[in-house]
């Protein structure tokens, strides 16, 4: 520990090293956050590419373009790249970033483990795509990876799933304890818990859910691990084991999931909507509240995945309860935001635009989450479409157009430039219309009775599957737009001055733009 | 400029070509044929409105925002930031419209959950990839395969309109009797969906679930496997005829009598033409999915049979491994697949045709005595 | 500078501390994950959620008959992947009276050259009589080794709780019989036995 402490000594003398040893070496949190968002870019990318070739695919009945175990091997991939490696990285990213900044602290509490938390990424990463290249061919069992269709039906390269799993969860769990780390220790004098700003707030929580779920996850990846290789019978029901077990411990990591790929960005939306209505977040101490209960809630609704195995009444019932009651914080949530936005004076950069668009299509997903909590509706819903819909419509303007208007906001804080205004709002307009335009309609196809993961389809879904495909390569060509602004805004662009935003508050804003190298190194005081 | 023009409405009118020829828009759930599907039909409705007029309501407060608390119109922000009573207000309100919610979705739950007195008990088995009917009471069974040709598929012939919906054995059942419906699996976790009767439910390998329907209207239903079980995922078709009582008892007569010509069959004198022609369907429907059409199968996972050692010279292999498959692979046993003809003709087929002019034949009587061999 | 090294001491220890808490909660929700399993277990044993019946029933005392109400019990037999024994119920289904001891035969025949070892693996429907099934013996108990052509009727023997819910009138128990390779030697048997038994 020591050593760290020296090398903070050091570096205030020298500022970052030069070369590759700067991104390999590197503990400072700025270099190890630009990382993590490029990383996150570059899988957001691939598991786009991956998402192409399946609305390709899908763009017409029959089979033109892969064959149906190549198309499997995507969807699998398109969702392990998409959630583990484009949205969490992003996240940490972001609070590798932002959290020191916004809490007056030098640095992350524990920044060679930050370091190492990093590079377990691209190599977990490396090994997940590798499998595509293997005998046999990648994953192909879906992201929800079901026993025994991954275990004793998985193909020879769901071994190097399993350990890229376990490298990402040991990476995230590193991520997580650094920021608890960070948050609860390194706060500057003053700052009581109940006056950090919101991302703080749903990142410190995110990290408790990460250090509960991973391991569960690290878990039931090591039974299947036990059952291929080792004779086990965790989930064959030949040895007497249960499949549906699988399902039960995957979703007691996979729904807290979710929440994690979520609630940083409520947090961020918190800030971004404040600044750009130049009036306080309304219910700041509910705020906080609600994003407890989500949290604690989310380990009492798993099985709502999971009603058509055939729990009993009971189960059934207790299940859809407690999804609804979910419903009641996270409305608090978006009635916050809106009273927030209520005679303020609005503005709408492209932060903002980013925000707006978030609450109205997070929302809408929320609809079609509440609506899927209905038990016996959902027997209809299950593993259509209108499922595909649902989480696109929480994931994509949630998860992802809160990244989107982060990176808008804080852009000018990290590059000290402000980014191109006018192409950023095509960047969003575009992206708005293509994504609306390729999930909307999988509603109607799922309604309709489209199933889930299928690479060919019945006639009459034809169409909006075509409009779908469509709107799916728009919203993926407009991406390639966003990584020209942010290049644009690193080579340079009208100076931003130390406080881009009029109305946004928090300590980040007052150091200069670019932050430099190192901040507060001695820390601020917090009324 | 014209050109370009001309050119993306000539483009535009391609992409619309298919869409106005089609006309196929459905955008809803069906409400169904049975009371089930109709509760969850109504369900479906009433909580979208719900939905709606909450959506309504919070996004009408935001868009006034948007319009009329603008910077650019001067608008000056007001401080407030906080109102106990609304919080309250918010938080207590849409619990009571949950509860109001939950009322009914747990009377629909209940009555979905009655399988008690029924009519007929069907027991559905999930493989890969293709569902079994056994008709508990009546002593047969009969596997359902997706008979949509590999052609229309690869889009070399038109689509039929029934497109991936079809199956070469449709499961029967009676009109306004009550069916139960027990569900398993013998390879991976599979799904059995129907939606107009409002019935899905899990074939899980080794366990045993059930569910049932009541049919009032006659009529052909289809539907599909929903939970991912591999590649021909997407090609597991459900179709299900309703059909009057005495139709029913009809066509459960044929079946048992069909059971008994099948086992006579078996006794049958067959030439190498007839267990070739018998071999060529029952390869398209069993066989060709992995091994393709062609026999060139798609190595390395599903290896070719034209050409192959085991087809040309091994026999014995041959049958050992089309009745109890290769444990560890994707070769399937189809021993209690295909009936004994299907697998003589089967056998057959592929030691003959390709180029793999072997000219032996498997006799049905052969499959017969290998299977059970004392 | 001075004040960094002032405040970096207490922070050291408390970072430590952190990292400590934090970890032991990830061995914990690991170790949980795996509990999960055995917890599940227990659940369902107590429960019945997921259908599987429950091991040898211990009759505590005799139960008296329920002349009065009739319950249908159903049989049903799968084989699983790649076992291509002949494997049936020999009786379709019984009317039992709740309390009565009832006995059942399955059929069991290995059709194969070899020598095999089978094990069949039970499942109630509903789910929610399974608490209400009782086997006091059961061939689901041990693994059925047969010789090649061999054929066996095993036996089942059970009874249909009195306090079987009002509105179950019908059971059904579904066997499903997996291939456990061949009977290579006696303590190899024993120790896959002792593993399958709690399951039975």
């Amino acid at each position: 520990m020591s050593a760290v402490i020296d090398t903070h000594a050091q570096d205030h003398h020298h500022g970052p090293a030069k070369g590759i040893s700067r991104w390999l070496f590197t503990t400072n949190h700025k270099d190890i956050g630009s990382m993590y968002l490029m990383f996150s870019f570059a899988m957001f990318l691939l598991g786009g590419s991956m998402a192409m070739v399946i609305r390709a695919e899908l763009f017409q009945p029959g089979l033109q373009i892969v064959e149906p175990e190549f198309f499997n091997q995507m969807t699998t991939m398109h969702g392990l790249i998409m959630v583990f490696g484009a949205v969490m990285p992003a996240f940490v990213g972001l609070a590798n970033w932002m959290l020191p900044l916004m809490i007056g602290a030098p640095d992350m509490a524990l920044p060679r483990m930050n370091n190492w938390s990093f590079w377990l990424l691209p190599c977990a990463f490396l090994i997940l795509v590798s499998t595509l290249f293997m005998q046999g061919g990648a994953p192909n069992f879906g992201w929800t990876f079901y026993a025994p269709l991954s275990t004793t039906y998985g193909p020879p390269s769901t071994t190097f799933f399993i350990f890229a799993v376990h490298i990402m969860g040991v990476s995230s769990i590193m991520g997580a304890i650094n920021v608890i780390a960070t948050v609860l220790n390194m706060r500057a004098p003053g700052m009581t818990l109940m006056k950090m700003p919101l991302f703080v707030w749903t990142w410190l929580i995110t990290a408790f859910l990460l250090i509960a779920v991973m391991p569960v996850l690290a878990g039931v990846v090591t039974m299947m691990l036990m059952d291929i290789h080792f004779g086990t019978s965790f989930f064959d029901a030949s040895g007497g084991g249960d499949p549906v077990l699988f399902q039960h411990v995957f979703w007691f990591f996979g729904h807290p999931e979710v929440y994690i790929m979520i609630l940083p960005a409520f947090g961020a939306i918190s800030h971004i909507v404040s600044a750009f209505s130049r009036k306080p977040l309304f219910g700041y101490a509910s705020m906080v509240y609600a994003v407890g209960a989500i949290a604690i809630m989310s380990f009492l609704v798993w099985a709502h995945h999971m009603f058509t195995v055939g729990m009993p009444l009971a189960g059934q019932l207790f299940f859809m309860y407690a999804t609804l009651l979910i419903a009641v914080p996270t409305g608090v949530k978006v009635f916050n935001w809106v009273t927030t936005m209520f005679r303020g004076s609005l503005s709408f950069e492209a932060p903002m635009l980013f925000a707006v668009a978030f609450i109205i299509l997070f929302t809408i997903g929320g609809f079609s989450g509440l609506m899927l909590a209905i038990a016996p509706a959902d027997f209809q819903y299950h593993d259509t479409y209108f499922v595909v819909a649902h989480f696109h419509y929480v994931l994509v303007p949630g998860a992802i157009f809160g990244i989107f208007a982060s990176a808008y906001f804080w852009l000018p804080k990290w590059t000290g430039y402000m980014y191109d205004e006018t192409l950023a709002k095509t960047h969003f307009w575009l992206s708005f219309v293509g994504m609306n335009l390729a999930f909307f309609p999988m509603h109607f196809l799922g309604l309709a009775g489209m199933p889930r993961r299928i690479p060919d389809y019945a006639l009459q879904f034809t169409n909006f599957n075509m409009i779908s495909s469509v709107g799916a390569f728009m919203f993926a060509a407009t991406q390639l737009l966003f990584l020209f602004i942010v290049v644009k805004c690193v080579r340079g662009g009208e100076k931003a001055p130390a406080k881009p935003w009029d109305g946004a508050e928090g300590l980040e804003w007052t150091v200069p733009s670019p932050a430099p190298y190192h901040t507060f190194s001695t820390p601020p005081e917090v009324k | 400029m014209r050109v370009h023009a001309k050119r993306a409405v000539a483009l535009a009118a391609g992409l619309l070509l298919p869409v106005t020829v089609m006309a196929e828009w459905t955008m809803n759930m069906t409400p169904g044929v049975t009371s089930t599907s109709n509760q969850i039909y109504t369900l479906h409705m009433t909580i979208l409105w719900i939905c709606v007029a909450i959506g309504v309501v919070v996004f009408g407060v935001m868009f006034w925002s948007i319009f009329a608390h603008r910077k650019s119109r001067g608008y000056k922000p007001a401080n407030f930031h906080e109102n106990t009573v609304v919080e309250v207000l918010w938080t207590i309100v849409p619990l009571a419209i949950l509860v109001a919610m939950a009322i009914p979705a747990t009377a629909t739950l209940v009555e979905m959950y009655d399988t008690t007195e029924s009519d007929v008990d069907i027991k559905i088995t999930g493989y890969q990839w293709r569902w079994q009917y056994e008709y508990i009471d009546d002593d047969f069974s009969f596997f359902s395969n997706m008979s949509t040709p590999r052609e229309q598929i690869r889009n070399r012939q038109a689509k039929g309109e029934h497109y991936l919906l079809e199956v070469d054995n449709p499961v029967v059942i009676p009109v306004g009797k009550k069916v139960r419906f027990l569900l398993t699996a013998n390879d991976v976790i599979h799904s059995w969906w129907v939606p107009e009767f409002g019935v899905k439910k899990d074939a899980i390998p080794g366990f045993i679930n059930e569910t049932w329907t009541r049919v009032d209207v006659p009529g052909t239903y289809r539907g599909q496997c929903t939970e991912l079980c591999g590649k021909d995922h997407g090609y597991m078709p459900v179709v299900v005829k309703a059909v009057p009582e005495e139709e029913y008892n009809v066509w459960v007569a044929e079946q048992r009598e069909a059971a008994e010509t099948e086992r006579q069959l078996t006794e049958k004198d067959w030439t190498l033409d007839e267990l070739m022609e018998r071999g060529e369907r029952a390869y398209a429907t069993a066989c060709a999915g992995c091994h393709q059409a062609d026999g060139t199968g798609l190595p390395p996972t599903f290896p070719a049979l034209k050409g192959s050692q085991m087809a040309l010279e091994d026999m014995a292999g041959h049958i050992e491994i089309v009745v109890n498959g290769s444990p560890g692979t994707s070769m399937q046993a189809f021993g209690n697949q295909l009936s004994e003809v299907d697998l003589a003709a089967v056998i057959t087929y592929e030691r003959n045709a390709w180029g793999n002019n072997t000219g032996e034949m498997v006799t049905p009587k052969e499959i017969f005595d290998y299977k059970n061999q004392q | 500078m001075a004040h960094d090294t002032e405040t970096s001491q207490p922070l050291r220890r408390s970072n430590s501390r952190v990292i400590a808490w934090c970890l032991s909660g990830v061995v914990g929700m690991f170790a949980f994950g795996f509990a999960l399993v055995p917890l599940y277990e227990v659940f369902c044993e107590i429960t019945g959620i997921n259908g599987k019946t429950g091991g040898r029933y211990e009759a505590s005392a005799v139960q008296q008959v329920d002349e009065d109400r009739t319950v249908r019990v159903q049989f049903l037999a799968s084989n699983g992947p790649g076992m291509t024994w002949e494997f049936r119920p020999v009786v379709r289904s019984v009317d039992v009276h709740p309390g009565e001891v009832v006995t059942v035969n399955f059929y069991a025949a290995n059709g194969t050259e070899e020598a095999m070892v089978g094990q069949a693996v039970p499942s109630l429907a509903p789910s929610e009589g399974t608490l209400y099934f009782h086997k006091t013996e059961c061939f689901c108990f041990n693994q059925q080794p047969l010789d090649a052509g061999e054929s066996v009727e095993m036996p089942l023997i059970f009874i249909v709780d009195r306090d079987l819910p009002e509105h179950i009138t019908k059971l059904t128990l579904s066997y499903t019989l997996y291939d456990q390779g061949k009977p290579v030697n006696v303590s190899r048997t024993d120790r896959v036995q002792t593993k399958t038994n709690n399951n039975g």
